[in-house]
């Protein structure tokens, strides 16, 4: 039986004009505005562009004052805009070695060429709230020091000269990059499209799959061999002119994890590498997905298959939010004709289950007596 | 022009592109108006907005895949003097692209090239390379001094 | 290197134009054998047609690899193309999800293009054949979905043993191709349903 069921519209209707003024929220407080959330909000922006997989700060900062600060509602808004625009096309490789760098740590080594260089981080505040920010304090401005200028070699390259390090992941010559907004998943998949997964994954979850790694669930004895965050320059190819034109700047994060590997069958004893590159200033989310890329290699590197982290469609099947809470999500819409199906099966199995043990009882006194 | 003037011609023109890329679309709008720069120009795509699929390398330097999208306007603009300039650039500004794609154009022109880069792209270059350079120097100053405590008896 | 033939004659108006000519397209694969009008909406270099052209740039994008027959492979409407469109060229014909074919009579065997997978028939290549004319060809007489009792149309020039070539492209279904005709002021379309009964002499 489907029984069509109509007279929400009045309701929601005010049901949306009811979220624009809460939204808004009380009128004589003043209205943020996109340039305060762009410069203010900056790492909440970097996660919407991140995991909305879309950089336009603009765009992610309108999302986000769409959406009251709900970062995955801003997330789905974004997503849903991009299907909106046509490809033109697919940028040069970035390279992050000629990064304008705005820092850029190793844990590895401590005298590596360009130094250690901390740039804006929360390491090493007191994770003290400052009542003083409330009343707009003077801020001062940053310290400048001479810099060397010097190019900052990926620490890779360092560790390779040893041969102790395995080199950057290759695929096969023949391999066509992957593209996950094009082709549906099928696993098992290739690392360049794992990448492009973990890289608009949700920052919660490969961040607890990462630290599962840490507390042994497919342990990997990582190290970060580096962190960087900066502005890399965007090359494209065009059909109308004989060289790739410049597009402008964006910033990324990247991590390289270093783990330790006994060697198997397949591989020597060496430093293994997971790899995490995201949008924006987020080492956080780079480095869970460095964790995760490598606890997912296990099956490349000959290691045993035993912890989620490891499971590549586990892992890459539920790390996209904007799926999960599409189904989480759904559950509250109306299933009234399923629910009814479902309350006419379990009467029936009730009644029936009643029934059987009334004859039981039946038979044991029968067989009392 | 030979082919090696050429590729120096190509290197100039891409040099020029991207630093309208780059600009501020404040700055440069106001740069083309202190320029006076002409606004007669028949558009032939654009300006249109979409999207380019972000590269990166496995491991930094290992084999290419994607890692997100950004947004790109372009637009491509012919003069009445038959010039045909092109433009592409981070972002959704329609009137950016309008203008770099006039001042490409232009740029072409080798009776206006030096007005070009002496009014538009020199500003530019300038102000990015200062603001690259406070951005280096604010880092440096965060750079860690390691200095070894002295340890042991002797 | 940049030609004004291969910047100029696009649509005037992109979205307004690629609506009118998806539209005729559309109507055209949902009663195959009906003609739809297309006027000349676009200024392709030769040997590129208008209509051909047209909705070459209505649904060809940088997604979409594109398949050129010889005549159009050798032509500036190859950079035309790749300008408007952003189409890339398909390393073969397997891999095309569009082929413009130029020169109908000279086309390579239809189960040389892609034909789909029986998972994604939908990754079949369309083909989109430049006809002199709808009508004055010899008559095809269509049955299959989207048609009440029949249809007729009279294509030339078609690819050599037509008749046979779609028979057994029917025979793959649910792969298989599917034929946009592009006539100088019109279009027509073949999707893979659709049966080509008799053929009269």
């Amino acid at each position: 039986m489907y029984v069509a069921v109509k007279g929400g519209e009045a309701a929601i209707a005010n049901a949306h004009r009811l979220l624009a003024d809460r939204r808004r929220g009380d009128r004589s407080v003043p209205a943020l505005r996109i340039d305060q959330i762009v410069e203010q909000l900056a790492l909440g922006v970097d996660r919407v562009m991140s995991e909305g997989s879309l950089y336009d700060r603009e765009l992610a900062a309108l999302a986000i004052m769409q959406s009251r600060g709900d970062l995955i509602e801003a997330i789905f808004l974004v997503r849903a805009y991009r299907t909106t625009l046509p490809r033109f096309g697919y940028t040069r490789p970035i390279d992050t070695a000629a990064m304008q760098v705005e820092r850029r740590v190793s844990a590895t080594y401590k005298d590596l060429p360009g130094g250690q260089l901390l740039g804006p981080t929360f390491d090493y505040t007191h994770r003290l709230l400052d009542p003083e920010l409330a009343n707009d304090p003077a801020i001062a401005e940053p310290e400048q020091r001479e810099g060397d200028g010097q190019r900052m070699a990926r620490v890779s390259e360092i560790l390779a000269h040893e041969g102790l390090i395995e080199a950057d992941g290759e695929l096969p010559e023949d391999h066509l990059t992957g593209d996950i907004t094009r082709e549906p998943l099928e696993f098992p998949m290739e690392r360049d499209i794992r990448l492009q997964a973990l890289s608009r994954g949700d920052e919660g979850f490969l961040l607890a799959l990462g630290y599962s790694t840490q507390r042994g669930y497919g342990r990997s004895h990582p190290f970060v061999g580096e962190v960087r965050i900066g502005e890399v320059e965007l090359e494209l190819d065009v059909p109308e002119l004989p060289f790739p034109v410049t597009l402008g700047r964006i910033r990324v994060t990247e991590c390289q994890m270093v783990n330790q590997f006994k060697g198997s069958a397949k591989a020597p004893p060496q430093f293994t590498r997971g790899y995490g590159l995201v949008f924006g200033q987020s080492e956080r989310k780079a480095m869970a997905m460095s964790l995760c890329d490598r606890a997912l290699r296990a099956g490349e590197l000959g290691e045993d298959i035993t912890a989620p982290a490891q499971d590549e469609e586990f892992v890459i099947s539920h790390s996209d939010n904007v799926q999960a809470t599409g189904f989480v999500e759904h559950l509250k819409l109306p299933h009234y004709v399923d629910f009814q199906a479902e309350l006419d099966l379990v009467r029936r199995m009730r009644s029936e289950h009643d029934k059987r043990n009334q004859s039981n009882e039946t038979e044991q006194r029968e067989a009392a007596e | 022009m030979d082919r090696r003037q050429e590729r120096e011609l190509e290197a100039e023109r891409k040099a020029a592109m991207a630093a309208l890329a780059q600009a501020p679309a404040d700055e440069l709008k106001r740069l083309c108006a202190a320029a006076g720069m002409t606004h007669e120009a028949e558009m032939l795509r654009g300006p249109e907005t979409g999207l380019v699929s972000v590269r990166g390398r496995i491991g930094g330097g290992g084999a290419p895949f994607n890692f997100g999208e950004a947004t790109v306007t372009r637009a491509t603009a012919r003069l009445p003097g038959g010039e045909i300039g092109h433009s592409y650039a981070l972002g959704r500004d329609k009137e950016k692209a309008r203008l770099s794609a006039i001042a490409d154009a232009l740029w072409q022109n080798p009776t206006r090239r030096a007005e070009i880069e002496d009014r538009i792209l020199a500003p530019l270059r300038a102000a990015q390379a200062e603001a690259d350079a406070i951005g280096r120097a604010e880092t440096a100053a965060t750079k860690v001094d390691f200095f070894t405590m002295v340890r042991g008896e002797d | 290197m940049e030609q004004m033939d291969v910047i100029d004659g696009g649509f005037a108006a992109p979205v307004f134009d690629a609506q009118t000519v998806f539209r005729a397209v559309m109507d055209a694969m949902a009663r195959p054998g009906t003609i739809q009008p297309v006027v000349g909406l676009t200024q392709p270099p030769a040997p590129l047609s208008a209509t051909a052209g047209a909705v070459a740039l209505t649904l060809c994008d940088h997604d979409t690899p594109l398949w050129l027959d010889a005549g159009l492979q050798v032509s500036t409407a190859r950079s035309w193309i790749a300008f408007h469109a952003g189409a890339p060229l398909a390393a073969t014909p397997a891999d095309a999800h569009f082929a413009l074919v130029a020169s109908p009579a000279n086309m390579i065997s239809v189960e040389n293009f892609a034909q789909g997978t029986q998972e994604y028939p939908d990754r079949s290549t369309t083909l989109v054949l430049q006809v002199e004319s709808l009508t004055e060809g010899t008559p095809l007489h269509l049955e299959g979905p989207g048609i009440e009792t029949s249809a007729t149309i009279a294509p030339t020039p078609l690819p050599r043993h037509f008749v046979e070539q779609w028979k057994q492209n029917g025979a793959r279904f649910p792969r298989g191709v599917d034929v946009i005709l592009a006539a100088p002021d019109a279009v027509a379309c073949l999707p893979r349903t659709t049966r080509i009964k008799t053929m009269e002499a």
